[in-house]
């Protein structure tokens, strides 16, 4: 159960995140309902890597790159 | 800065000053939200006038005012946080700076994710009142929301509302006098302490501890580190799901709303099907009814028939003309066109003028004016700045663009453009772009000029940088689009064929170049999917209405300054010169009759003179896919020219049109000599 990128998330998993890259892109991702710590549903994930993720009722799509800069840990429930 | 002692005094007061307001003053109420909470019909109903609603992100960029009853009430762009991160949120910081009653509408079923502003909002010291907005949908998803419990976690006045079916505005008035300042977290005051004793506001002191750089500088204080900020936002962050989790309570375990059609827009495989038939639909309503249908009728028959041939025969009767009449029904070659000479004016000659009267008067006559007086010319001739600039504004471009913002419209207000940026992302991402740049490149097919005007909301300068180029290279308007349809559908299958794989080849080419070359980086795409709805019609009429009357505004006064640099160029006989320039690279390189030259130099002005101008010249299929290419990658009409200079810099701005002339021909050429 080690750390992973968000990228690499499977469609219908529970994650935790566990750090979120620097800059402005953090203070946006913190706003929408990602911050370090938080549960976060994965909706799926797009051929080429687009992450569509939900927090609670709000579904946010992250874009590869994005995703790629996310480090995550599964949740097992 | 130098008084510190004195604004230590200050301080003191604060609490003081910020319960009764700015004083003085018109008390001013800032109504703030995150996008898509419904901000806007709040604004409606206070101020009794409409303002652009829509559910995409990031398309209300300027601040509306109003008043009710003795105070003016300003509605903001939708925002997730007060700072500076991008244009809407710089727009609305400094709205919000100033407000002395901030009511802030929540998307109820958003809590989580609206909550954050609303804390930030607090720990700025504003007095507010919280809506809680889309309460009706709250019973339709079980959901239930503690409405007094939250009010007394915030230390603020919370209401329930539906604004779509106007339930809850009544609250307005009680929620303006009853708003208040919450309660703020233990820790802050000590936090902000320093940075307040020096600017004597707790709002601006909470912005530049949170590194809001412009405030910081407006106060000539270095701004609070990243730490700083991650700190308290993630503070922040904490006591929302504290909040969140002591009001919100879900009777349905199943609260995951599923919708297929948005989960099926996204993925590619499902949505590039969807997209097809979206643009199938689009192309029916747009390319065949609107700009075939309703822009002949309005350009040819309200535009050319009334419009110009009452202002112009009007004109004639004061200054010297030779009009010449083309009859199509004619069946006597010898008399299809008829010229009627008036040395003086009209009037002078009342026999020919009556004759002339008649014959014009045919349903099917083509009326040509030609002004021998160079003022007459220049406002009422061929590219007169009023006949040519009215007639293209009001009876072509408007209906176009009409058509096009309503398309958008709806698809904004169902919530289907921001998943189809997102399905585009990775798509998009390979020339530098994030799927948002979706909609400024889809309006270039309206109109270019529109569309330079769109790209204001992407993230970066170098997104705004591609997308530009991309519009003015390679995206054919709508107006040439129609031209180039005609002409390649006569034209046979393989000219369309190497048509669109040049043109698609150097879309792919020249953006790829700019991603690689360009500095900097493009911002990722992160977009919040609004739930999927039927779009509204009334919502998309009035949206319609609103961002066309906007565009009009802002782009009338460049077709007619465009319209006025032509006219003086034709005058000066430079338009002749221009063509006789580029005969030579018409006729050797491009293997083209000479005439062709003149269709490049009108495109110039109008994208689709120059296509229409090479309707009359009878060219073999191959030529035709030529001179279709080298039109559609040559230069954007004058309008869209300036709209560039103004949006991109003239640097920017003249780099791009110069090497659309040297690509529209290179490449034009290059497939002349190996096609023809």
């Amino acid at each position: 159960m080690g750390i992973k990128t968000l990228d690499t998330i499977k469609k219908g998993t529970y994650f935790t995140i566990e750090k979120l890259p620097s800059g402005i892109i953090k203070v946006q991702l913190i706003r929408l309902g990602i911050s370090v710590g938080d549960t976060i549903f994965c909706l799926g994930r797009l051929p080429g890597g687009t992450i569509i993720v939900q927090k609670n009722r709000q579904e946010i799509a992250i874009g590869y790159e994005l995703a790629r800069s996310i480090f995550v840990k599964i949740k097992i429930t | 800065m130098k008084d510190v002692i004195e604004h230590k005094e200050h301080h003191l007061h604060l609490e003081n000053v910020l319960l009764s307001g700015t004083g003085g003053g018109i008390q001013k109420i800032v109504l703030v939200g995150n996008p898509n909470v419904g901000k806007s019909l709040f604004f409606n109903y206070l101020s009794g006038t409409y303002v652009d609603v829509s559910n995409f992100p990031g398309t209300t960029v300027s601040i509306t005012k109003g008043f009710y009853k003795n105070s003016e009430v300003y509605d903001t762009p939708g925002v997730y946080g007060v700072s500076s991160f991008n244009d809407e949120e710089k727009v609305a910081r400094d709205i919000i700076l100033e407000a002395d009653i901030v009511i802030n509408v929540i998307n109820s079923l958003h809590l989580e994710r609206d909550l954050f502003l609303t804390l930030q909002l607090i720990d700025m010291g504003k007095k507010i009142s919280v809506f809680l907005n889309f309460s009706d949908e709250l019973i339709k998803r079980k959901i239930k929301i503690d409405t007094e419990k939250l009010s007394e976690l915030l230390g603020v006045p919370v209401y329930e509302t539906s604004a779509v079916k106007k339930i809850g505005f009544e609250k307005l008035d009680e929620a303006i006098a009853t708003a208040k300042v919450g309660i703020q977290p233990d820790g802050l005051h000590h936090v902000l302490h320093e940075t307040l004793n020096r600017v004597g506001s707790q709002a601006e002191a909470l912005l530049i501890t949170e590194g809001d750089e412009f405030t910081a500088a407006k106060h000539g204080i270095p701004c609070g580190s990243g730490d700083d900020r991650e700190f308290i936002y993630i503070e922040r962050r904490n006591r929302v799901n504290e909040v969140v989790s002591s009001v919100e309570r879900e009777d349905s375990p199943k609260g995951l709303f599923f919708n297929a059609l948005g989960k099926y827009s996204l993925n590619p495989i499902t949505g590039i099907p969807i997209l097809l038939v979206m643009l199938t639909v689009l192309y029916f309503f747009i390319g065949d009814f609107v700009s075939q249908r309703v822009v002949n009728f309005t350009e040819k028959t309200i535009g050319k028939k009334y419009f110009e041939y009452y202002l112009k025969s009007y004109v004639a009767n004061y200054t010297p003309s030779e009009i010449a009449v083309t009859l199509k029904d004619e069946a006597d070659p010898a008399n299809r066109i008829r010229i009627y000479t008036f040395k003086e004016n009209l009037k002078k000659d009342s026999k020919k003028e009556q004759e002339f009267k008649h014959v014009s008067r045919d349903e099917n006559a083509v009326v040509d004016f030609k002004f021998s007086n160079w003022m007459a010319k220049l406002l009422f001739g061929e590219f007169g700045i009023i006949s040519m600039t009215i007639t293209y504004l009001l009876f072509l471009l408007l209906p176009l663009v009409s058509a096009f913002y309503f398309a958008m419209a709806l698809m904004e207000d169902s919530g289907y453009l921001p998943r189809l940026a997102t399905m585009l992302d990775r798509m998009m991402n390979r020339i530098g772009l994030n799927g948002r740049a979706v909609i400024p490149i889809l309006l270039g097919f309206g109109c270019v000029t529109m569309a330079a005007i769109t790209t204001r909301l992407l993230g970066s300068e170098r997104e705004k940088t591609i997308a530009t180029a991309i519009l003015m290279y390679v995206i054919p308007c709508s107006a040439q689009l129609a031209v180039i349809a005609v002409l390649l559908s006569g034209a046979g299958i393989a000219p369309l064929l190497i048509y669109v794989t040049v043109i698609f080849s150097t879309l792919v080419v020249i953006s790829t170049t700019l991603n690689k070359f360009l500095p900097g980086q493009s911002t990722p795409l992160l977009i919040d999917l609004p739930i999927m709805r039927l779009p509204r019609l009334d919502n998309a009429f009035k949206k319609t209405f609103f961002r066309a009357y906007g565009f009009m505004k802002e782009a009338s006064v460049w077709f007619f300054v465009g319209a006025l640099a032509v006219g003086l160029l034709d005058i000066a006989g430079m338009l002749t010169v221009f063509q006789d320039i580029l005969a030579p690279v018409t006729t050797h390189w491009l293997k083209l009759p000479k005439a062709a030259a003149t269709a490049f130099v009108m495109g110039v002005v109008r994208r689709d003179f120059g296509a229409a101008g090479l309707f009359g010249l009878h060219l073999m299929p191959m030529q035709i896919t030529v001179a279709l290419i080298t039109i559609t990658l040559f230069v954007p009409c004058i309008a869209a020219f300036i709209i560039m200079i103004k949006e991109r810099g003239v640097k920017e701005g003249l780099i791009i049109w110069f090497s659309a002339w040297v690509f529209a021909f290179l490449i034009g050429g290059i497939v002349a000599q190996i096609i023809i």
